[in-house]
């Protein structure tokens, strides 16, 4: 029998304010001490009450915006219960009915994927495991976290992986989270059933949890289709249950069924006022958003007459959009057209950190070529230096994301000239999917 | 002359006066305590050495002719669920022994900033759960007026620290009518503002849609100046309310000629003692003989207030006390009283799915309808008036056994927390030798007229 994959995906996103979410802690924890950024609110002392921080309200408004949500005028914050050492509270104030942001789309290729509702809640502390102890940070206690929720909506992992990326890249342009999966920033939650092909029911749901890698995320969707299909095939029932992805197994595992799942008991939080969001500033939130990236990408292609190829490397990372466009602003005066710089960015791989976009105008003038590497000859230093770093590709597979880092620098070190990182990271990747 | 039972205002007079200093005055209570509460018992925990020295320092204030606050010297009491820095707070409860909050309560740092001299903190049920006192972790305080007696509860320790002149004020909790009932069993004043009045922020939280701080105080003038130095809107609390008229005391002498006054009818019916009745009747008259309009009101769902409260406090309780893991401070939960115990189960029973819709939900319902009981008959009346209990204060371990009977005791205190409104308890009368105490209810955010009316009629029957 053929079988439809039915996905939807649930992405958290820790905002980058300033302060947390119900308290005045500094929300910059990330390589901080361990429980340095606390105080009785975050870590939930007796008689401490929470304070909502507006920016956090503001930001998540911004981002249903950017995805054609509603922003009702009347939101409001519940109590979401369950016991874990990392939840202070013993409870997480979250939202139930009454998001900040309902409904909405996401532009996924030519599709767009419908959004469940966009809503804001705190982040818990963590655990850490060492030497048969369990320790507790709380440094990341009450950082503001959104939630993306999806409808089930997607059909492919390249869909899903796509439909991530696209978040990922609109809360950075939105400039409202560094949305960085290694730092957990970003984390991916992925729901997966599947039926028969054309059926109109949806099938029994598994939800992954904690994707921490785009590269994980598609490999668990493909591994969850896989395993629901041979069960199914098999004449088994999938069991609706909250499974982890092993990296290292290339598997995912079962963590907990339904009947030990949570009743979260959610109930109005009354320790905070319910949100009154005012429609003149929702409508002044929408027009100062910024261009986003579907959008300049277009705009990319149409002004600078630049192929979607190309566009779309430029238009991907809102840093390197606006580095071209200075230089396009500084080319104007010089006769460079942007043609010429978007191909010497992306050809000769400019690293836009240390080039300022006057100098790169001035090397197009002079015509100092960059380094230019034949195909051949980098394709070929990729494959000696991941033979002569067995350990590095072996953790790579196991998910270590620093692995492929490392990996890039080694091929840089066989280079007396710059190589764009970022174009060496792919190719690297390409490669170490392929033996995968 | 005895300096214990001294109100503020006559602190203030003495000791601008030189009749004594903050330090006497200071250390005269503390004599107070340790002669007396060995019998009281209604501190759990002192902090003298703190008090004498903050006793000194407005000593040297009104030496050197500094500006001093308004509660300048005045020696004050906590209830044990208001964390206070530095100084153990238990919520009279084993899963908080021994701990110390490593900060204040804002009511606790506004008192600090009006210079009041804070001497220990009072027992109550643990985690304010109770009526009785008994329901406290570490000992049972008695009822200074008759020692066999309870002192009301939760703010027994509170109201009996008063009673006894071991503190000139003390600052209590009502979630139900804590602050009321423990007021009135004793003799004492007890004042609960309306929600939102004063900051909650360091209320060790029982049931946080009904918690309200609030002094309780030998007169209702004391209680107006307490009011004040505690009311406002705090950056740290989301439910406090800005901009609201916050002076209690200018008005306060002014005379009640007119005033339009609601005898509630469900609060004289089953139930209410005779005694208490007669007391509570008798101190109507009196509002009439001050010159007001005197009518009966009805509050129709009132039936209904002990029922909604039971739900909506225990749903609330069972997820306020889930942070007492004994992961970051406290011990393991096994420590909860059995009170404590019971609703958290009840609480987290009526949230459950499945049972949410037809408990929490429908309880949610039924208080909108309280709450309009209460403004359709503010639309025809100032004040609302009956009594705080329905007896005078019981015999210990009268009613241990029996929940329901104890939980009654709230029946008239309950529905004001649910509203919202505010309300004190004055002593209106004697009943079996014991105090009885009259309510007087206003209308949201309208203190200063309740305790007009308050203070007109306690001078009318000390007259």
């Amino acid at each position: 029998m053929i079988w439809d994959m039915v996905i939807g995906l649930e992405i958290h996103v820790e905002l980058a304010t300033e302060s947390k979410m119900f308290c005045r802690c500094s929300a910059r924890y990330f390589g901080s001490a361990p429980n340095t950024h606390t105080c009785p609110v975050c870590l939930a002392l007796p008689g401490a009450l929470p304070v909502p921080n507006e920016k956090a309200i503001e930001y998540t408004a911004k981002i249903g915006l950017a995805f054609e949500s509603e922003i009702p005028t009347i939101s409001k914050f519940d109590r979401k219960n369950y016991f874990y050492p990392d939840l202070p509270k013993g409870y997480q104030i979250s939202q139930f009915d009454l998001p900040v942001a309902v409904g909405g789309a996401i532009e996924v290729g030519e599709r767009k994927v419908k959004l469940n509702r966009v809503h804001l809640e705190e982040d818990t502390g963590k655990l850490m495991h060492a030497g048969g102890e369990t320790l507790i940070d709380f440094n990341r206690s009450g950082v503001p976290l959104v939630e993306i929720v999806s409808e089930p909506d997607m059909t492919t992992a390249e869909e899903a992986r796509a439909y991530a990326q696209k978040v990922q890249q609109t809360v950075r342009y939105l400039g409202v989270s560094d949305a960085d999966m290694e730092k957990g920033s970003l984390r991916v939650d992925a729901n997966i059933s599947l039926k028969p092909e054309g059926s109109e029911t949806l099938g029994t749901k598994v939800e992954i949890k904690n994707l921490n890698s785009f590269r994980s995320l598609f490999r668990a969707i493909e591994h969850e289709r896989d395993r629901q299909r041979t069960a199914l095939e098999k004449g088994e029932k999938i069991v609706q249950e909250t499974r982890g992805w092993d990296e290292a197994l290339g598997k995912t595992v079962s963590q907990r069924s339904k009947e030990e799942a949570h009743d979260y008991r959610y109930f109005p939080e009354p320790d905070l006022l319910p949100l009154g969001l005012d429609p003149n500033k929702i409508d002044e939130l929408k027009s100062t958003l910024p261009e986003l990236g579907g959008a300049k990408l277009a705009r990319f292609c149409s002004e600078y007459q630049l192929s979607e190829y190309d566009a779309e490397i430029l238009a991907r990372d809102v840093t390197l959009a606006d580095y071209f466009e200075e230089a396009v602003r500084v080319g104007s005066d010089h006769e460079v057209s942007a043609k010429q710089i978007a191909n010497e960015i992306i050809n000769r791989k400019v690293d836009i950190a240390e080039v300022l976009p006057a100098a790169l105008i001035e090397s197009i003038i002079s015509g100092r070529k960059t380094l230019t590497l034949g195909e051949g000859e980098l394709e070929k230093v990729i494959a000696e230096v991941l033979i002569d770093n067995e350990g590095a590709v072996a953790d790579f597979k196991k998910g270590k994301e620093n692995a492929l880092m490392f990996l890039v620098g080694q091929v840089m070190r066989k280079f007396p000239e710059k190589i764009d990182a970022t174009t060496l990271k792919e190719k690297i990747e390409r490669e170490l999917n392929k033996t995968a | 002359m005895k300096i214990n039972s001294l109100t503020i205002g006559e602190v203030g007079q003495g000791l601008v006066d030189k009749d004594f200093s903050a330090k006497e005055l200071t250390q005269n209570f503390i004599d107070q305590i340790k002669n007396k509460d060995e019998s009281i018992h209604s501190y759990l925990a002192t902090n003298f050495d703190i008090a004498l020295s903050a006793a000194a320092r407005v000593d040297t204030l009104i030496d050197n002719g500094e500006k001093l606050g308004k509660l300048a010297g005045v020696p004050a009491a906590i209830k044990d669920v208001i964390v206070t820095k530095d100084l153990t707070t238990t919520a009279s409860s084993k899963i908080l022994e021994n701990f110390i909050p490593p900060y204040n309560a804002t009511v606790v740092s506004k008192l600090e900033e009006e210079h009041a001299i804070i001497l220990g903190k009072n027992n109550s049920d643990e985690f304010a759960m109770g009526s009785s006192n008994e329901n406290s972790a570490y000992e049972k305080t008695v009822n200074p007026v008759d020692p066999t007696r309870v002192p009301g509860g939760s703010s027994g320790g509170s109201a009996a620290a008063v009673a006894a002149d071991m503190a000139v004020f003390s600052l209590a909790s009502d979630t139900g009518g804590s602050i009321r009932q423990p007021a009135a069993l004793c003799g004492v004043v007890g004042l609960k503002p309306t929600y939102g009045r004063v900051s909650r922020f360091g209320l060790i939280a029982m049931a946080s849609s009904l918690d309200q701080i609030g002094p309780i105080t030998h007169n209702v003038e004391d209680a107006a100046i307490v009011l004040e130095s505690i009311a406002g809107d705090d950056i740290y609390d989301d439910t406090t309310v800005a901009n609201k008229p916050a002076d209690f005391t200018t008005d306060l002498k002014k005379d009640i000629k007119g005033t339009k006054v609601g005898i509630v009818k469900e609060y004289f019916g089953e139930g209410l003692d005779e005694g208490s009745k007669k007391a509570v009747e008798d101190t109507i008259k009196k509002l009439e003989e001050l010159g007001c309009d005197i009518e009966e009101v009805n509050l129709p769902h009132s039936e209904y207030a002990l029922a909604v409260y039971y739900i909506v406090m225990p749903a609330e309780v069972s997820t306020n006390l889930a942070r007492f893991d004994g992961i970051r401070f406290g011990k393991s939960r096994d420590f909860f009283g059995d009170e404590v115990k019971k609703r958290i189960i009840l609480g987290t029973f009526v949230l459950s799915s499945g049972y949410q819709d037809k408990f929490f939900a429908k309880a949610n319902l039924a208080r909108q309808l309280i709450r309009d009981d209460f403004d359709m008959a503010f639309e025809k009346v100032d004040v609302l008036v009956g009594p705080t209990s329905p007896t005078v204060a019981w015999k210990i371990g009268e009613k241990v056994d029996d929940p329901l009977k104890m939980y009654l005791s709230d029946i008239y205190t309950v529905s004001v927390n649910l509203a919202g409104n505010p309300a004190i308890s004055i002593p209106c009368g004697i009943d079996q030798d014991m105090p009885v105490g009259f309510q007087i209810i206003g209308k949201h955010f309208e203190e200063a007229k309740l305790l007009q009316v308050a203070h007109n009629l306690e001078g009318a029957l000390k007259a």
